[in-house]
């Protein structure tokens, strides 16, 4: 089984973060196979950066992602420019105050998740990608949510249960996801 | 196999002791430097002051880098290295890092440190690598056969400046106080006292210690430059060098134009932290948070 | 050989980036000084040794420029340390001059080349693998190179490491030659225990009665010759003038001679000692690729896939591209009946592969700035059946 996610966001947004959180979690404590690679615009602050990763139960030999499983994007291009790369079976994860998802309704493989609001709500913005991680998981890869919290506890100690919230949170957020239509939100 | 060679067709000379044999490697002599040449001169107020060091002469380094000042290294019988052309102190500050406890002078020419490698000299003295640098200022390239660079007077003909050169040189001792230098002097193949003592104290300076030295280059520089005779530039120094410690350094650029002054001293002798000082510091306080082990 | 350095990662399974794996390599394999100079990609090696090295009683100190750098570690080796930096192409290219004063002057230094896209600038970001001929060719004078060439994560760690103990045994500069897809990408890292870990320490030379003028420090009839530390009283002539058994510089024609197959001879002799290399699937192959770095990793994603379609082909990765592994390759061309070389440049390898080869030898130019694509491979592969 090979299963291949592109987190994508602009800088400060912790997509690369979720990336190396999602590959430790995967490799260190479910003995996947996992390569992460990165991405990033040539501007130090505020330019798109991305992680890939590949997950594997077999070594893995070329090791960037081509067609993925799951898509996270908490920024417009980040949909427009990666959407092709998608599986007819992946799964897309928005950000849905932050992409406008007017030109992929009736798409059903695309879920918006409000994490922007939710992470306003958990009282830090920057856990924005952790709970985009947490519906991502929930979506596109679904099974325990225990090795990722164990990441998240060990990558940031000082705001540990936070993070586990996050995850928890954005978990919650993919069910509701499934229920709802994108029409609703364009 | 190597025969020695006796330069200028002079008679092998051979003194069978000398005081400074153990300083110096007495068996690759004669040097390879020209009748008239400042730098042995140099060299032997060096060798005064690492033999009245207290410093174990196993801990004295002496690093070069290329020209023919770069050749002092390799006839004085310590460890000594003969590196690239401009990277001595580079060289250096990496021993100086590695082995803080060394006594490590640079001893080289004014094109190889001033101008192939005046970055790392600028550097250095901004980080107050505690090292010694003598530089020997001959006002142009000598082993290559005499071109301007970054020292020639301006208006100097050398073979690459044969209708006068056309650049300001640098004013060394200024440019290398105001980088950071703890110590700075300036003398003369002619002071060869005032030579030994400034070498002793550049010993006991914690920092970036430095010393131009100016010096006669009787055949590519004298010559054409109003100096004909080996020995006139040396009566130069005597008439004309003034010795002022407290000099304001921004007007002590040399001309080398035989009624101009040549302004001397120890102009800068300032306590600040050396760079392996605040290594030092830096490794103690680290290590003493502890290693985290990830 | 001694065990791993203390202060190092602690064994077991790590999750790291290349580029901090290359790190902690180092510090298990003693290395305590770096000089280097900010680039992309390899400065996140340069910023985890500023962290670190500082831990373990070490120092990671910046230099003006490339060349000071190099300068410095030649420095630091001779005041008896471990060193290393890291670069990428445009601060190989001004490291050249001090790697030629290391190779002359037989100092242990590891260079870590972390390769991006394009000539000059080029694309700072982006993969590539074009400096494999600046690292056999780019100092002037002649120099005999050993150079690594990691794929995973886990091998950037590993033949860090073994770049140490190449540099140490030899006293000559070493090469780890990355990529920046290996430098960024982030693995899972096994660190063995530190018994496991072999560390090789190198010969110091004794201080010598003073009166001994002319004694020989440097027996060119010996491979590995004892380095004379500084501070020790040792007191020998180190020059990066041609220089006879004393260390004294000379024009003379005989030790020139001597003196330069030395340093080459040193590493030749033991060439065989020092060839790494991977063969996949060559057992029946008919075709094979030959790679390295990151570029090998497509290569075998492309050979399975030619498998899969009913093409016999097979996988030489070369772990040490120099010194060139001459008996390999020709080992290698001689079962098949053609030769495809992958890597991420316009043609480099390619050369010595098939000045060594007894079969066809056609190459895969690439030069995008990414990783080279399996398709391409695979299309080659196919050219060189139906031919």
């Amino acid at each position: 089984m090979k299963f291949e996610i592109r987190i994508t966001g602009l800088g400060g947004q912790g997509a690369i973060t979720a990336g190396h959180v999602f590959g430790s979690a995967a490799a260190l404590l479910e003995g996947k196979e996992v390569v992460v690679t990165e991405g990033y615009s040539p501007y130090v602050t505020g330019g798109w950066s991305r992680a890939d990763v590949v997950v594997s139960d077999e070594p893995i030999d070329y090791p960037l992602v081509s067609r993925l499983d799951a898509l996270v994007t908490m920024y417009q291009e980040g949909l427009d420019l990666n959407m092709k790369m998608v599986k007819p079976t992946g799964v897309v994860v928005a950000e849905q105050r932050l992409v406008d998802l007017s030109k992929v309704v009736g798409d059903k493989r695309v879920f918006p998740i409000p994490a922007a609001d939710a992470a306003d709500k958990l009282g830090k913005k920057v856990l924005m990608n952790i709970v985009m991680l947490g519906s991502a998981v929930a979506l596109a890869a679904p099974r325990s949510l225990e090795p990722l919290k164990k990441a998240v506890m060990e990558r940031f100690p000082k705001a540990a249960e936070l993070n586990v919230r996050a995850l928890d949170t954005g978990a919650d957020l993919a069910r509701a996801a499934k229920g709802r239509s994108i029409e609703s939100l364009v | 196999m190597i025969s020695p060679q006796v330069p200028h067709g002079g008679p092998e000379v051979r003194v069978p002791h000398h005081i400074n044999d153990p300083v110096i490697r007495s068996e690759r002599l004669p040097n390879i430097w020209c009748p008239g040449c400042g730098i042995g001169i140099v060299v032997g107020a060096y060798v005064r002051a690492l033999q009245k060091s207290a410093i174990p002469r196993e801990r004295q380094i002496s690093i070069s880098g290329i020209g023919c000042t770069g050749r002092v290294s390799g006839y004085l019988n310590l460890d000594s290295y003969h590196t690239t052309h401009g990277r001595a102190i580079a060289f250096a500050t990496g021993m100086a890092v590695a082995r803080p406890e060394l006594e490590i002078t640079v001893i080289a020419g004014d094109g190889d440190l001033g101008v192939i490698g005046g970055n790392h000299l600028i550097h250095a003295a901004r980080r107050n690598v505690d090292i010694n640098v003598i530089m020997v200022n001959n006002f142009n390239y000598g082993m290559t056969g005499g071109q301007h660079g970054g020292t020639t007077p301006l208006g100097a003909r050398t073979h690459t400046s044969p209708y006068g050169n056309v650049e300001t040189p640098f004013n060394i001792p200024y440019l290398v106080a105001a980088a950071g230098a703890s110590f700075v002097s300036r003398w003369t193949a002619m002071h060869v006292r005032q030579l030994t003592a400034a070498f002793s104290r550049m010993m006991e300076v914690k920092g970036f210690a430095f010393m131009e030295v100016l010096s006669p280059c009787p055949p590519t520089f004298g010559e054409f430059n109003g100096f004909p005779e080996a020995l006139d530039m040396m009566k130069y120094f005597r008439d004309k060098a003034v010795v002022d410690h407290n000099a304001d350094l921004s007007k002590i650029a040399v001309t080398a134009r035989p009624d101009d002054s040549v302004v001397v001293g120890n102009f800068v002798d300032r306590k600040r932290p050396s760079y392996q000082e605040l290594l030092g510091d830096l490794r103690a306080r680290v290590q003493a948070q502890g290693v985290a082990k990830k | 050989m001694s065990s791993a350095d203390a202060g190092g990662l602690k064994p077991g399974d790590h999750f790291m980036m290349g580029n901090f794996a290359c790190v902690e390599g180092a510090i298990l394999a003693g290395c305590r000084f770096y000089a280097g100079y900010p680039i992309t990609p390899s400065s996140e090696i340069f910023e985890r040794a500023s962290v670190r090295f500082p831990q373990v009683g070490g120092n990671a100190i910046e230099m003006e420029d490339e060349v000071g750098s190099m300068a410095a570690l030649v420095g630091a080796s001779f005041g008896g340390a471990k060193v290393m930096t890291a670069t990428s192409g445009p601060g190989f290219s001004l490291m050249m001059e001090n790697i030629g004063l290391a190779y002359i002057t037989e100092a242990p230094v590891v260079l870590v080349n972390v390769q991006r896209a394009g000539p000059s600038t080029g694309i700072p970001t982006l993969v590539g693998q074009g400096d494999m001929m600046q690292a056999k060719w780019g100092s002037h004078g002649d120099l005999e190179t050993i150079a690594y060439s990691p794929s995973s994560v886990q091998e950037f760690f590993e033949f860090t490491i073994q770049a140490f103990n190449a540099a140490e045994r030899f006293r000559t500069p070493v090469f780890v030659m990355a990529d920046q897809i290996v430098a960024m990408m982030w693995e899972r890292l096994r660190v063995p225990p530190a018994e496991e870990i072999e560390v090789t320490q190198r010969l110091v030379m004794e201080p010598a009665a003073d009166q001994d003028r002319e004694r020989v420090v440097f027996d060119y009839a010996k491979d590995f010759i004892p380095m004379p530390i500084a501070g020790r009283g040792s007191r020998v002539n180190v020059d990066s003038l041609t220089h006879d058994s004393r260390g004294y510089p000379t024009t003379d024609h005989g030790w020139s001679e001597k003196m330069t197959r030395h340093l080459a001879g040193k590493v030749r002799g033991h060439a065989r000692e020092i060839w790494r290399w991977e063969e996949k699937f060559l057992e029946d192959a008919e075709v094979a690729v030959v790679s390295y770095g990151s570029a090998a990793r497509s290569a075998l994603a492309a050979v399975k896939y030619a498998r899969a379609k009913g093409v016999k082909a097979g996988l030489l990765r070369l772990q040490t591209p120099w010194p060139f592994p001459d008996e390999v390759v020709e080992k290698v061309s001689r079962k098949v009946s053609g030769l495809v070389v992958a890597e991420i440049n316009a043609g480099q390898m390619i050369h010595p592969v098939r000045e060594n080869s007894r079969c066809p030898v056609v190459g895969v130019p690439w030069a995008p700035g990414t990783l080279i694509e399996p398709r391409a491979i695979v299309d080659a592969m196919q050219a060189v059946v139906a031919s």
